[in-house]
């Protein structure tokens, strides 16, 4: 149970001479739900579509349930694919299209019906029969392309942005309602998105990529709380990355105010990157004796649930804080964070140097 | 105001159709006047159409034309429909040269097309007939098919394809289950501009043909010095009157079929 479903190992692909993937190592484990993060051109669709069969990878070997399949043509993969465009068969009526997996294996026409009507069941869809394919909506559609998918009974879903298409109401919904069918189906399934919230809302495990190369691999709350660097940082959720220094164990320089955090092991007197989420990041009256940093508030927008505002400290950076409390631009404020808020990051030399030593 | 400007667009909506049906409608008049002048009405016969039917030139130019441009426009759907799947897999920079390549035969004039074609079968010692207007019309159907499909292609989803082939299918079942159903109105639109092309086109098949075979264009140029005999009046009402029923039909029934699939 413990080995892996999927690996992927040492995998590299470019296209037209332009690095897409460069050593990539991934290791998926079954029943688990599995998404690939980053910004567009990260690679985590050509990863993706590498597990599809649709791209062969130019180094490196895939390995499904111990046997290797890097050369196995997409239509012998026991993998189905939800593609990000629906892809649906504008020919074909709705259980045609469901049932086209199961015609090209020659399963049994009772057996087909019995699928057609479990699959559309599934997806919330029944009584949809005799609806033309191009009069559904983008998220019928969909649902019909993830029944088209699960009727083959495949071991792994591939979905690539499903969700993309549809609006934010029905994208929330279509989240819960994936959750639902992988628990119900028991399969593995590996999501694409560039949507954070996307993410962390469905996922066991987020696979955080940039520049072809995987950031960081955890779960949801790992990814969140504890960035290993400032892309993940700045890619999850908004943040502040600030310079610092780590003076000594749980002890960090900002801006010149001493703060204490409850990291350690970096060293003494070593230049940092410090990641603080706006949320955690609390103001308090200039003179009061928790501040440990001194600004001025630069603007604050009201957003419903919080506000957002900026503070600008003297050497010039401008702090996001997220806070249910407001305070009117122009006027003094402290800063204090607590400890454990604080999340300390080694500071790469160089980009490729980040991306590089996050691989190991 | 509403009213005289209505009454202004469709008198000038007539005069445009007028002036584009008038020499028709000439013809078809004609084609039915008891004598041969070409100025006077003599009184209505339909001779001219038994005379057609007899005549053994025109029923023999008649049938050049209709099997040259049906397997013409067969072939060259094939070939074309092939041609376009390729060239959209292409990267972007030799696909934009190919299409600027298939593109000239078109824009070229049919009469180099069509010397440089009878020029080329000699230098190959290749007897001029039948199989070279037949092989000339393929040449030239190509662009039209490969411009017609191409469109169908673009927005048909690539996604299709691979999806069929997630789903098991292999690349050919993919093919012929999913993207030819999706390409169909392209190709068929392909065909019926290449045969049309073939029935019309005069210049390059004057310079492919050789001695001893006619098409309808052919053998009505060739009957100018001597006279046009009524028949052949008879025989362009009914051209056209097939074009037009097929033209009809090509239009409105692929509306007909997906308003009754529609309501079914």
């Amino acid at each position: 149970m413990d080995n892996p479903l999927i690996d992927l190992v040492h995998v590299s692909k470019s296209f037209d001479g332009e690095m897409v993937l460069d050593d990539l190592n991934l290791s998926i484990k079954e029943n688990s739900f599995v998404t690939l993060l980053g910004p567009s051109g990260c690679g985590k669709s050509t990863t993706l579509r590498i597990l599809g069969g649709f791209v062969k990878p130019d180094q490196g070997k895939v390995f499904f349930d111990g046997k290797d399949i890097t050369n196995v043509p997409a239509n012998k993969r026991q993998l189905n694919t939800v593609f990000q465009k629906y892809a649906l068969f504008p020919n074909m009526s709705i259980p045609e299209n469901i049932a086209f997996g199961l015609r090209i294996k020659k399963k049994p026409e009772s057996y087909i019906r019995e699928k057609i009507k479990y699959a559309l069941k599934l997806v919330n869809l029944e009584g949809m029969e005799d609806r033309d394919v191009n009069s559904l909506s983008g998220g019928q559609q969909q649902r019909i392309a993830i029944a088209r998918a699960i009727v083959n009974e495949p071991k792994v879903l591939l979905l690539d942005e499903p969700l993309s298409a549809l609006d934010r109401k029905l994208r929330q919904e279509m989240q819960y309602e994936l959750i639902r069918l992988k628990n119900e189906l028991g399969i593995t399934f590996i999501y694409v998105t560039h949507d954070q919230e996307e993410a962390m809302t469905m996922s066991d495990v987020v696979v955080v990529m940039n520049q072809g190369y995987i950031q960081q691999m955890g779960t949801p709350q790992q990814i969140y709380n504890e960035p290993e660097n400032a892309f993940v940082a700045d890619f999850i959720g908004e943040s502040n990355i600030l310079p610092g220094t780590m003076l000594e164990d749980k002890v960090v320089r900002i801006f010149g105010a001493v703060f204490k955090c409850v990291d350690s092991g970096f060293g003494t007197n070593k230049p940092v990157d410090v990641v603080i989420r706006p949320e955690d990041v609390e103001l308090v009256d200039a003179d009061d004796p928790k501040a440990l940093l001194k600004g001025k508030m630069t603007y604050s927008i009201f957003k419903g649930e919080w506000y957002e505002m900026g503070i600008q400290t003297p050497d010039g950076y401008e702090w996001l804080v997220h806070s249910t409390e407001n305070r009117e631009p122009e006027t003094e404020a402290g800063i204090y964070v607590k400890p454990y808020n604080i999340q300390i990051m080694n500071r790469p030399v160089s980009e490729d140097e980040e991306a590089m030593s996050l691989e190991e | 105001m509403g009213k005289l400007k209505k009454t202004i667009e469709n008198i000038y909506l007539s005069l445009i159709v007028l002036f584009l049906y008038a020499p028709i409608f000439t013809l078809i008049v004609l084609s039915f006047n008891e004598g041969k002048s070409r100025a006077k009405w003599q009184g209505f016969t339909t001779s001219w159409y038994q005379e057609m039917w007899a005549d053994e030139a025109i029923m023999a130019a008649l049938r050049n034309t209709l099997v040259i441009a049906l397997i013409s426009a067969l072939i060259a759907t094939v070939i074309g429909t092939m041609a376009a799947i390729a060239i959209n897999n292409m990267k972007p920079l030799s696909r934009n040269i190919i299409m600027g390549i298939t593109n000239i035969p078109m824009l070229n004039a049919d009469i180099v097309t069509g010397i440089s074609m009878m020029l080329c079968f000699i230098a190959f010692r290749i007897s001029l007939g039948f199989k070279t207007i037949l092989i000339s019309h393929i040449t030239f159907n190509i662009p039209y098919v490969i411009l017609s499909v191409m469109p169908k292609i673009r927005t048909s989803e690539q996604t299709t394809f691979e999806a069929a082939l997630d789903l098991g299918a292999t690349p050919l079942q993919a093919f012929f289950r999913v993207v030819l159903p999706d390409i169909m109105p392209g190709i068929t639109s392909g065909f019926m501009l290449a045969f049309t092309m073939s029935l019309d086109d005069f210049i390059i098949t004057h310079f492919t043909k050789g001695a001893g075979i006619d098409t309808i264009s052919t053998l009505v140029y060739s009957q100018v010095r001597k006279g046009i005999s009524p028949a052949m009046y008879a025989l362009s009402t009914i051209i056209f009157l097939t074009v037009f029923i097929v033209l009809l039909i090509g239009n409105y029934a692929p509306r007909y079929f997906q308003r009754k699939k529609a309501a079914a």
